[in-house]
């Protein structure tokens, strides 16, 4: 298709587009258009510039040059509710939620001109059948999982027939089945005309539903395809700019057990969790043991209670032998059992401190950075600082606030954290939860590294071809409960659903 | 000791102007929370209020004239610290507090010539047939019209917040400033609002004090008062109607202990004079045990935008 023939029937037209922030060029000169009913990908790695673009279109960031033209007028939108009466709607990234709201009033804040509160439940309603996504506008939008959240967002949207929908990372939170949902979607509404500009760093997701891409490196626009006809890796070393390094490993015999859990039970101290059941584990040195499943299904409450953070009800788990159910987190860590779980923000990391001081908290025993109740700054920068080298953390210096890191950057730095403490046991929860393609890859080669100097490493999470690649045996999460380990080899996607659903939690080893 | 002396009808009717300061100065700030920002300086704007609207009062012989400068001044030291806040980015604990020291010394360098002056008085609405009702008619009729304009204002914020898209919106704002934001909502203007709101709240309470429950102007008369509205509106889980209920219930047992002490019961005066809290405290601790009580999302946090 040429460029004359997408400018002459384009929905959207974007032309040198041009945005700079103080000390670094965000886009610069970036053209292409949208036609209606196509999905229309937009890849680059974190910090390439794909934010602020579609913030322009959403009229949230002026551009400093350049025009936009929407159905052939020009388009200059002065705020999100000037966009949304244009036709252009948006579901973000990091959801804009409200959740002391109910479902009615937060899709109300997001309309200019609300019905009446009985209308509009009853619209919700109707929409929400309509393109079978499910929601009681009555309920309390804190209540919902992930997955109802981002309902809660598309018909948001919905309600306002966009002619263009602009869709950051959404699946980043989906589990796989909510993801399936959210493409027949999306499908149904390019069916009806409306172009979708999609984000995200799941590249085999782009291949599947996106007709055309555009590719962006440092805020220019580099490359334009059809995603169909490439691979993922393809698509990967065009945003990059450079030929992907895929993680590898070298096959090696596993040592001896290093962690074992035995009929673990424990109670969910958060009144929505999932309680673990008579969960038993282990894993050897060296070995890397891959624990896939649905979001929800005991994932927090497993790391919890390999972390120190919650002690299991019932069963043994036992780090070289040696029982260790009641020790707290910081004894653990003393022994080689260390942690990483999902979330970055307050959970792995304090966002409001240093990185220095984010390298000082769990890497206060290890490190020796305490000495007589006193802090070693000194030491702790350096190994601050040795986490950003080893791991290509990109950031201004140690002293900067550790929420300022873009997603990508500060997850290899709470990874790296753990990795350089040379831990004898390493469980991880999500390494590369919306992590672009070359950050997920090199956290991905420190973890197989790790396995290889002879550390036994579990990886929870929910991205199957992740655990694919690195783990040695895969088992899955299904209501807390586990199934029996097997070979990641020769792993069928039948034998993979059977114990992602639970089935009999018995498939042959 | 002589419990027969105390008049329960007059007690009632007592209660409803003992609680009227403290119910204006907490719906005031409940409103200023639930757009996301903790303003400790009620105390400061109250008795700014009071002065202010004491001197007016006085030098107009028009009590009504009083309130109304009494509520430009609340809003007009509320925007001081708006501007601090929401604009300069200051830390809104510490600048509140600030806002209390600076009411305060400022109120007493304004009030110095009207010391041992009496107020203007204000005249008490008999409201016709209503007031005749026995028992009822002297409780609830036979006040003066600030009462009524405090349940008013009440009334109109719960019908604002819960019923209105203007209520939503600053509810959105304070559960959530980068959602709202995003959504294209001026999270500062509606902050702005909603802190002019509290402070002219704030100052009517105050006024109340000095015009009408006291009254004459005295150093450092509002005693505290703004630290209850503040603690009430916690308590109250920032819902208007528990607002009034700790504000009444406050105020309720503040003048039944007077009347207590008056009548010499054989209690300390310190176990009477502390009753008022203690009582306040668990009861509206008690309420908000059952149910969805968490202060708005975005409290006490400065809102920067990304961009």
């Amino acid at each position: 298709m040429t460029g004359d023939l997408r400018q002459a029937d384009a929905l959207m037209t974007l032309e040198g587009l041009t945005k700079a922030y103080p000390g670094v060029v965000a886009n610069d000169q970036v053209s292409f258009s949208l036609l209606p009913g196509e999905v229309h990908a937009l890849l680059g790695e974190n910090g390439a510039g794909k934010s602020t673009l579609v913030k322009m279109i959403y009229g949230l960031v002026k551009p400093d040059a350049g025009q936009m033209t929407l159905k052939g007028e020009t388009f200059t939108p002065v705020n999100p509710a000037a966009a949304r009466a244009a036709g252009v709607a948006m579901v973000f990234q990091h959801f804009s939620l409200f959740d002391a709201l109910s479902v009615a009033e937060n899709i109300a804040l997001g309309m200019d001109n609300p019905p009446t509160p009985r209308e509009l439940s009853a619209r919700i309603r109707e929409v929400s059948q309509a393109y079978g996504l499910p929601l009681d506008p009555e309920r309390t939008v804190g209540d919902l999982s992930a997955g109802e959240r981002q309902r809660v967002e598309i018909i948001r949207c919905l309600l306002q027939n966009p002619k263009l929908l602009i869709m950051d990372e959404p699946t980043s939170v989906l589990t796989p089945q909510e993801v399936e949902i959210l493409f027949e979607t999306l499908r149904k509404l390019t069916d009806e005309g409306t172009a979708i500009l999609y984000i995200s760093h799941k590249l085999e997701e782009i291949r599947s539903l996106c007709e055309h891409a555009t590719i962006l490196r440092h805020g220019v626009v580099v490359d334009t395809c059809d995603p169909r006809e490439k691979s993922a890796r393809e698509l990967a070393e065009m945003m990059v700019g450079d030929t992907l390094h895929v993680p590898s490993r070298e096959h090696w015999e596993p040592g001896d057990e290093a962690l074992s859990l035995e009929g673990v039970s424990m109670t969910s101290p958060n009144e929505f969790g999932v309680n673990l059941r008579n969960v038993s584990l282990s894993v050897r040195k060296g070995e890397v043991l891959g624990i896939g499943g649905v979001a929800g299904n005991g994932q927090d409450e497993l790391l919890a209670v390999l972390s120190g953070e919650a002690r299991a009800s019932a069963g043994a788990i036992k780090l070289s032998g040696d029982e260790i159910n009641t020790l707290p987190p910081n004894a653990r860590r003393t022994r080689g059992l260390l942690t990483a779980p999902e979330e970055r923000l307050g959970h792995s990391a304090a966002p409001e401190m240093s990185l220095t001081e984010n390298a000082l908290l769990t890497g206060a025993v290890r490190e020796n950075l305490v000495e007589r109740g006193f802090l070693r700054w000194g030491k702790a920068e350096s190994f601050a600082r040795r986490i950003i080298e080893a791991f290509d953390v990109r950031t201004p210096g140690t002293e900067n606030a550790a929420g300022s890191l873009s997603g990508g950057n500060l997850q290899k730095f709470v990874i790296g954290r753990e990795v350089l403490q040379d831990p004898d046991v390493l469980v991880v929860n999500q390494p590369t939860w919306g992590v672009d393609a070359a950050a997920a890859a090199s956290i991905r080669q420190s973890l197989l590294d790790l396995a290889h100097k002879g550390a036994a490493v579990i990886v929870i999470s929910q991205d199957l071809d992740e655990l694919m690649e690195i783990a040695d045996r895969f088992t899955a999460l299904n209501e807390g409960r586990v199934a029996n380990p097997v070979p990641t080899q020769n792993l069928s996607v039948e034998e993979i659903g059977l114990m992602m659903g639970g089935g009999e939690g018995e498939v042959a080893a | 000791m002589d419990l027969g002396q105390i008049n329960p009808i007059l007690l009632l009717a007592s209660l409803m102007v003992a609680a009227t300061p403290i119910l204006l100065a907490a719906i005031g700030e409940a409103v200023v929370e639930k757009s996301g920002v903790l303003n400790l300086g009620v105390e400061g704007m109250m008795i700014t209020g009071a002065v202010v609207g004491f001197a007016i009062g006085v030098n107009t012989q028009t009590p009504a004239l009083g309130f109304v400068a009494a509520a430009v001044a609340g809003a007009a030291l509320s925007m001081l610290f708006g501007l601090l806040v929401l604009y300069l980015k200051s830390n809104q604990v510490a600048t509140g507090l600030g806002l209390t020291l600076f009411g305060l010394g400022l109120s007493a360098l304004i009030g110095k010539p009207y010391e041992g002056i009496k107020a203007p008085t204000m005249a008490k609405w008999d409201i016709p047939l209503l007031s005749d009702i026995p028992v009822l008619g002297p409780i609830l009729f036979k006040h003066d019209p600030m009462v009524y304009v405090s349940l008013i204002i009440v009334a109109a914020t719960w019908y604002v917040l819960t019923k209105t898209r203007a209520g939503l919106i600053l509810r959105g704002v304070g559960e959530n400033h980068d959602a709202a934001h995003a959504l294209g909502y001026k999270v500062n203007r509606v902050r702005l609002i909603a802190i002019a709101f509290g402070g002219a709240c704030a100052g009517l309470g105050g006024a109340y004090i000095s015009l009408v429950r006291v009254p004459q102007w005295v150093e450092g008369m509002t005693a505290g008062a703004g630290w209850i509205a503040l603690a009430i509106v916690v308590f109250a889980s920032w819902r208007p109607w528990r607002v009034l209920l700790g504000a009444y219930l406050f105020g309720g047992i503040t003048v039944l202990q007077l009347n207590l002490q008056a009548a010499g019961v054989a209690l300390p005066v310190e176990v009477l004079a502390m009753s008022p809290y203690v009582v306040t405290i668990l009861v509206l601790v008690g309420i908000s045990f059952k149910g969805n009580h968490g202060a708005p999302g975005s409290l006490g946090r400065s809102f920067h935008a990304t961009h």
